[in-house]
């Protein structure tokens, strides 16, 4: 008994789930607090876009009129040619990108490379913040085009309801990772997180752990998006 | 054997994180008002929700005046059915919800789990302020032009932002949906950090298997709100798309008072369905807490332990699972398929078997118990008498066929008072008789404790039993006045002035129980440290009431589960959590 509560190596597989459920104090060894908080989160919100798009679904089959044909709405007219979700293209592109420097980010924070894990930060808010412009710009374009809320010249009137509210509500979600991205990466380049102290946002001297948790919220966006442009743009 | 978690061990793993102590306040504000201790911010947030609940108490009461002395007082259709709307919508969210997972979750949380405070204080205290933030538009709803909404908390679209519904072109139905909105954002604040000190900020010695059942229910409830609230998010924020900016999520093509309305291609039964799967898991997230409190309840004021600890963890986690698939049986009258209802009247029924474990364990308990009728416990076994009943009339409704004639008759308000309305808070008032020394180191006072008891408990009888009879001659509910129609052979009109009467007693004897909190506070008898003698981890701090950070110095270490009652060869007829005694011969 004293031997399997004292040992101190992780068994892996099964017995190291069963050993963690059953312990004491943490269920998930090694996660600090602000990590399992988020994750948690990301489950919840997990729900939220996922019965935003499932309303949407639903809207979309029980709807009577037609569906717009999303290759041409979505097409951008470039020189003398309809190119079909080249705007979508290259802002699915930017976010994943985004993704990759925010993965860098995570790693220069491990090796407390305070000015790269900064640096790398922001480049992740300006690739975020390109999305964000050019969701604005295809906002704008549909606006002109007549697409509103309640009705749009191409079809169904949920088109133009679920296009706003779904993408709306994900570019939110970008944003508010733009701002916190700048926050933590102006913290990081003042060298905040390499005194000791716990403030807002930031744990222990050196402890770059905030990086990746912001990171894990970044994924969770980019991989909402993929759903998204997969149920919206190619449906 | 040595794998039974709960026998006491010698062995205790040591500390995988160091202490933290929660930060002092060092302002008046800091302490008083924007308090970060997850006890005043219980305190806050159970104030907050009684103080709306006395509102919907007396919504309560100006729907049984119009129900029971339709000719003396009447109110116009309208205004009834605000008074339902809001009675309904303010208890079920706005006070069970809340006083559950933000009062007595943010209280017992950290005591019983060995935390020193929830793990982002900062957090914890928004959590509130954004919950104050909700119930304050929900207030401001009452005093706009056209009032509040009028649609029936369930708030079917499209009826619930059309004119002929009251609120519903004006500002009222508005109001309600950000208030909810509001109410989900902050409650998602709260809930990640009860479910993350459950998981991550437990003492050393306190296994999962070992937490007290208050705790597992809370968690549970917790965890499922979470997954459940985000359906709700999104139901408000399309019905709010569609009363402001003319979408048409919800809304079929329609024609009002001679025009066609600018809606069309929506389905109303997408709503049904978002509010249901919301809906259904919310029955539990209020059920579940009130499972856990009542378990410890019974066991602490029986002297033993819970029968069948293991079982009663499974039945909260499987009732918990469960309650994501039945949501449908709230729509069999919807015209969806019915093979639909088969389905969800089968895994409805289902239910029953892990909720059926749970009241047997809770008698068995109680068996050959040295039962102590104190207060709390009173409460508990009303709790039992009154969750049986409800759960009873829930095998009605789960049926199909018998649903079907039974749907929306006074039988269905009946069944969700009983189950959803009464029993929970027979448990809040229960845990409040039994946690108030805790929280203040006085006790409630005993004679008009058991006024109070007595008067809920034969009261709500007396209003829902015949209303039970009232649902089933016919008399459907969300009616203001039904006069004298051909399908009702038996007036009922006697029996629903004694209802009304009941309701005004009954509304009384909680006037009562507010006015014992206050007047206790400072004239109860004094506690002790731990009055009922029991077992659990909150009632072993260093002081009582426990002091900001909880613990001394050390925190406790935990040695065995919270049910050592009445234990052979034990000092005491109980053993505390963190006492390291151990039988020295073992027993045969």
């Amino acid at each position: 008994m004293a031997e399997s509560t004292l040992q101190t190596d992780h068994p892996e597989g099964l017995d190291g789930f069963v050993r963690d459920w059953s312990s004491d104090q943490r269920t998930f060894k090694r996660v600090s607090w602000g990590k399992a908080m988020m994750w948690i989160f990301l489950l919840s919100d997990t729900f939220v876009f996922s019965i935003f798009l499932i309303g949407y679904m639903s809207a979309r089959m029980s709807t009577k009129s037609d569906w717009p044909n999303t290759s041409e709405v979505f097409s951008l007219h470039v020189g003398g040619a309809d190119l079909p979700l080249l705007l979508i293209a290259i802002m699915t592109f930017v976010l994943i990108s985004s993704s990759g420097t925010m993965a860098m980010a995570v790693r220069c924070g491990y090796a407390r490379a305070r000015k790269a894990t900064a640096g790398l930060m922001y480049l992740t808010a300006l690739l975020g913040a390109t999305f964000v412009g050019m969701q604005v710009f295809e906002w704008t374009k549909l606006i002109q085009e007549g697409v509103r809320p309640w009705g749009n010249p191409f079809g169904a009137e949920q088109f133009g309801a679920s296009f706003f509210m779904i993408t709306g509500f994900h570019g939110t979600h970008v944003s508010i990772g733009v701002l916190f991205l700048i926050i933590i990466a102006t913290k990081i380049w003042r060298g905040e997180f390499d005194r000791p102290g716990r403030t807002w946002l930031k744990s222990d001297a050196g402890d770059y752990e905030a990086v990746e948790i912001m990171g894990l919220y970044w994924h969770f966006v980019d991989l909402v998006w993929v759903f998204i442009f997969a149920f919206f743009y190619l449906w | 054997m040595a794998n039974i978690p709960y026998r006491p061990d010698e062995q205790v793993p040591p500390a995988e994180v160091p202490d933290v102590h929660p930060p002092h306040p060092h302002t008046w504000i800091g302490r008083w008002v924007f308090s970060q201790d997850a006890k005043y911010i219980a305190i806050q947030y159970s104030a907050t929700a009684i103080a709306i609940g006395l509102v919907a108490l007396v919504l309560s009461w100006l729907v049984r005046l119009q129900l029971g002395f339709p000719d003396v007082f009447s109110f116009s259709a309208e205004a009834y059915y605000q008074f339902i709307t809001m009675h309904g919508m303010i208890m079920v969210i706005y006070l069970l919800t809340a006083i559950f997972l933000g009062g007595f979750g943010n209280y017992l949380i950290p005591l019983m789990v060995g935390a020193r405070d929830m793990v982002f204080p900062f957090v914890n205290m928004l959590s509130y302020w954004v919950y104050l933030l909700a119930v304050l538009v929900l207030v401001a709803s009452f005093f706009v032009p056209g009032g509040p909404t009028g649609a029936g908390w369930t708030l079917y679209p499209p009826q619930a932002i059309l004119s002929g519904t009251p609120g519903g072109q004006d500002a009222g139905i508005i109001l309600m949906l950000l208030s909810l909105i509001l109410f989900i954002i902050g409650f998602t604040m709260g809930g990640l950090n009860y479910v993350v000190t459950v998981l991550q900020a437990r003492t050393r010695g306190m296994t999962l298997m070992r937490m007290p059942l208050t705790v597992w229910g809370i968690f549970t409830a917790t965890v499922m709100a979470l997954l459940a609230f985000p359906a709700l998010f999104v139901a408000c924020v399309m019905m709010l798309f569609d009363r402001l900016l003319s979408t048409s999520f919800f809304m079929p093509t329609l024609v009002e008072m001679g025009e066609q309305l600018s809606y069309g291609g929506g389905s109303p039964i997408v709503f049904q369905h978002l509010f249901w799967f919301f809906g259904h898991p919310e029955v539990y997230i209020v059920a579940l807490p009130a499972f856990g409190i009542v378990s410890d309840l019974i066991s602490v004021h029986a002297r033993k332990n819970v029968f069948g600890y293991r079982m009663m963890v499974w039945a909260i986690v499987i009732i918990g699972a469960l309650s994501f698939i039945v949501w449908a049986h709230h729509m069999y009258v919807s015209g969806m398929h019915p093979y639909f209802g088969f389905f969800f009247a089968t895994t409805t029924l289902i239910i029953a078997v892990p909720t059926a474990i749970k009241v047997y364990n809770w008698l068995l308990t109680l068996w050959r118990g040295d039962i102590h009728l104190t207060l709390p416990m009173l409460f508990a076994l009303s709790f039992v008498v009154t969750f049986v009943n409800g759960g009873l009339t829930g095998l009605f409704l789960g049926n199909v066929v018998v649903d079907v004639p039974l749907s929306d008759t006074m039988f269905v308000v009946a069944h969700f008072h009983m189950v959803m309305g009464v029993a929970p808070l027979m448990v809040i008032f229960g845990a409040i008789y039994h946690w108030y020394p805790l929280m203040t180191g006085r006790m409630l006072n005993e004679a008009m404790g058991q006024i109070h008891f007595w008067v809920t408990f034969i009261g709500t009888y007396a209003i829902f039993f015949p209303m039970h009879y009232v649902g089933l001659v016919g008399v459907p509910r969300r009616y203001p006045e039904i006069g004298d129609p051909a399908f009702i052979t038996t007036p009922v009109d006697g029996l629903n002035a004694f209802i009304s009467i009941a309701a005004f007693i009954v509304g009384a004897a909680q006037i009562l129980f507010l006015f014992n909190i206050a007047w206790s506070a400072r004239n109860g008898r004094d506690a002790g440290g731990n009055p009922w003698r029991a077992a659990s981890l909150e009632w072993q701090t260093p002081q009582t009431p426990p002091r900001h950070g909880n613990w001394a110095d050390e925190l406790p270490v935990v040695y065995r589960w919270a049910y050592d009652y009445s234990v052979p060869g034990a000092p005491e007829d109980f053993i505390a959590q963190d006492d390291p005694w151990v039988q020295q011969t073992a027993p045969t």
